[in-house]
């Protein structure tokens, strides 16, 4: 600690250079702050879905649908608990931009599988003798300020009922999860219902998604579900959720690995600057760190004292670029949450961009601070 | 009087290609604590050299070098890292400060590698500072400082912790004539009342008047030229 004030002064030597290169770093975490948050977003289901689920869909594609009558037959098959499918509606709230995911679901199926899922009793028991009842997500609810008893109107863009794309609701319930990373941002509302009053598709399904008793039977099971539907007119494909959520998110693109290189071209390039700095810094400096060596610093101390200046410009970047990426994070959740649900910044990635910091620290610093302790004080001294 | 440091045989040379440039040829010499030891000579005589040597910042090629009862040539680097903090103190023609360092910290600086406070730290820095007349400048940054006042800063950075030796190398190069006299005679009052050995390289025979005896180097080799 008896160095810091020395190793922070030299940082004020060349002020415009230091902030800049700060700057530099800065950019950098805010570039990985809002990155990392979006590839979160795009990958939180697939990181939060339970290991003993699985999820039937069209093999053809997830937007065709299957026969209502499957998800009896799965029921059947040994090893599967409970069993429950789901349309997906399509529709929006008063206006094309507020878009959010509705299903139409069997209520007790659909809680039974999402057992994670939090709807207070009576409301359950409301909603089940209500048919044109719903029930929404705290986030949904909060977004547009909805409470029980609310009826909100919906336009589907993909069913109609009599002719009318309207579609009107009651909310029953407002539904919570313990895990804040569980998605209450859609609504679900009756199957019975929905199916009864839509013009076409009746008695099709979107995807049936079911628990196993034995995880490690997921493969074995998911044979047996595809073998029983083969040559059928609509045969399946099943995965575990988690294959499921993660191809969803494929359909985007491979989120995770665009980012990833992006994030990798810009550290890259921000190192090389960064080092590039700190090499110059240096070799401005040979007298004074010759000097520093004659009056008695050890090479070690040479080589920490340098290393030390790197680490402290790339926390100084980094905890300042963190910290910005976290407010913006924090503000563009809350603008786009109906979109996005998942954005977020956690103490995780916060963590993580510390230890890419002092990586980035220390690998800049490196050269130069090796630099500093080889140096021979003859020659050193004889530059002067 | 007994000898602070002793080098026997002491040779340096560079490669320069395939050819040896020797510096310094089969030196002898003996200095005793409290001396006062002006090194004249031509440039590349190998002055520089002899003091680097003798400060442990340089290696003989061969020879034997021993300060303070050390053999410093056989030391490691870290070795003579350490001894180099406890035993010399080193003042240079351009006097070399932390330019982003006030005095009192530019002095303190070689107390870093000790385990004192930073109060005590503080203490003998603003003691040493007070020896060389610069009491009220503690504060200052060089680029404050007139030259004069820059060098006396940097011996007082080589006398605060107390070295038995102090090696200067054209300590007076950059100041003007008055400068210069107050820099030597402050130079006199350390060997003299506070007992540090001194070994100092000028080319200024003004300078060298100061010492207690003069020793000329020519082409690597020694001839005393005067005695106190």
């Amino acid at each position: 600690m008896k160095y810091l004030y020395f190793v922070w002064k030299n940082l004020g030597r060349k002020k415009v250079r230091t902030t800049l290169t700060i700057l530099s770093i800065l950019v950098a975490f805010i570039l990985y702050g809002l990155l990392g948050s979006l590839k979160l977003a795009f990958t939180v289901g697939a990181d939060i879905v339970g290991a003993n689920r699985l999820v039937t869909i069209n093999k053809i594609s997830l937007i065709l649908s299957q026969p209502e009558s499957y998800a009896a037959r799965i029921a059947q098959i040994e090893g599967v608990k409970d069993v429950a499918h789901a349309n997906w509606f399509g529709a929006y709230y008063q206006d094309k931009k507020n878009q959010f995911a509705q299903f139409a679901v069997n209520p007790d199926a659909w809680f039974n599988v999402y057992s994670e899922l939090i709807l207070p009793e009576e409301q359950f028991k409301a909603w089940r003798q209500d048919r044109i009842g719903a029930v929404v997500g705290e986030k949904l609810a909060a977004r547009f300020g909805w409470k029980v008893g609310d009826r909100i109107p919906l336009i589907s863009t993909i069913h109609r009922h009599g002719g009318d794309y309207r579609w009107e609701f009651v909310i029953d319930g407002i539904f919570s999860a313990e895990n804040k990373r569980v998605d209450t941002s859609n609504m679900l509302f009756r199957y019975d219902y929905f199916d009864e009053a839509r013009d076409w598709g009746k008695g099709e399904i979107g995807w049936i998604v079911f628990t196993i008793d034995d995880p490690a039977r997921a493969a074995g099971v998911a044979k047996q579900i595809d073998d029983m539907f083969t040559n059928s007119p609509a045969e399946t494909r099943t995965s575990t959720e988690q294959a499921f959520a993660e191809s969803f998110v494929k359909q985007f693109g491979d989120i995770g690995l665009i980012v990833s290189l992006i994030l990798t071209a810009v550290f890259f390039t921000m190192l090389l600057v960064s080092g590039n700095t700190m090499a110059q810094s240096v070799r401005e400096r040979i007298p004074e760190l010759a000097v520093l060596k004659t009056i008695g610093f050890g090479d070690f101390t040479m080589l920490a004292l340098v290393l030390a200046e790197a680490l402290l410009i790339a926390l100084l970047g980094a905890l300042i670029g963190l910290g910005v990426s976290a407010v913006a994070v924090q503000g563009i959740a809350a603008a786009i949450s109906g979109f996005l649900p998942g954005l977020a910044f956690t103490p995780a990635m916060f963590a993580q961009g510390l230890g890419y910091a002092v990586l980035f620290g220390l690998l800049a610093g490196l050269m130069p601070a090796l630099q500093a302790m080889r140096l021979s004080i003859a020659n050193a001294l004889s530059r002067h | 009087m007994t000898a602070l440091a002793r080098l026997h045989g002491v040779e340096k040379f560079y490669a320069k290609g395939s050819q040896k440039v020797h510096v310094l040829s089969e030196l002898d010499l003996e200095i005793p604590s409290g001396d006062f030891l002006a090194l004249m000579g031509p440039s590349g005589s190998g002055k520089t050299t002899l003091l680097n040597l003798l400060g442990g910042l340089d290696r003989p090629s061969g020879g034997s070098v021993e300060v303070g009862g050390h053999r410093i040539d056989q030391l490691s680097n870290s070795g003579l890292a350490k001894w180099r903090a406890r035993h010399v103190g080193f003042v240079f023609q351009f006097y070399n400060l932390m330019p982003v360092l006030t005095a009192e910290r530019n002095v303190e600086l070689p107390l870093l590698l000790t385990r004192l406070s930073r109060a005590q730290r503080r203490e003998r820095a603003q003691i040493a500072l007070s020896v060389v007349g610069l009491a009220d400048r503690v504060t200052h940054y060089p680029s404050e400082l007139s030259g004069g006042q820059q060098q006396r800063v940097a011996i007082a950075r080589a006398i605060v912790s107390d070295p038995d030796l102090l090696l200067c190398d054209e300590p007076t190069g950059d100041l003007d004539r008055d400068t210069a006299d107050e820099i030597m005679g402050l130079l006199q009052v350390l060997n003299r009342d506070h007992g540090k050995t001194i070994v100092m390289v000028t080319h200024d025979p003004r300078a060298a008047e100061y010492a207690k005896r003069t020793l000329n180097l020519d082409k690597g080799r020694l001839n005393l030229k005067a005695a106190a």
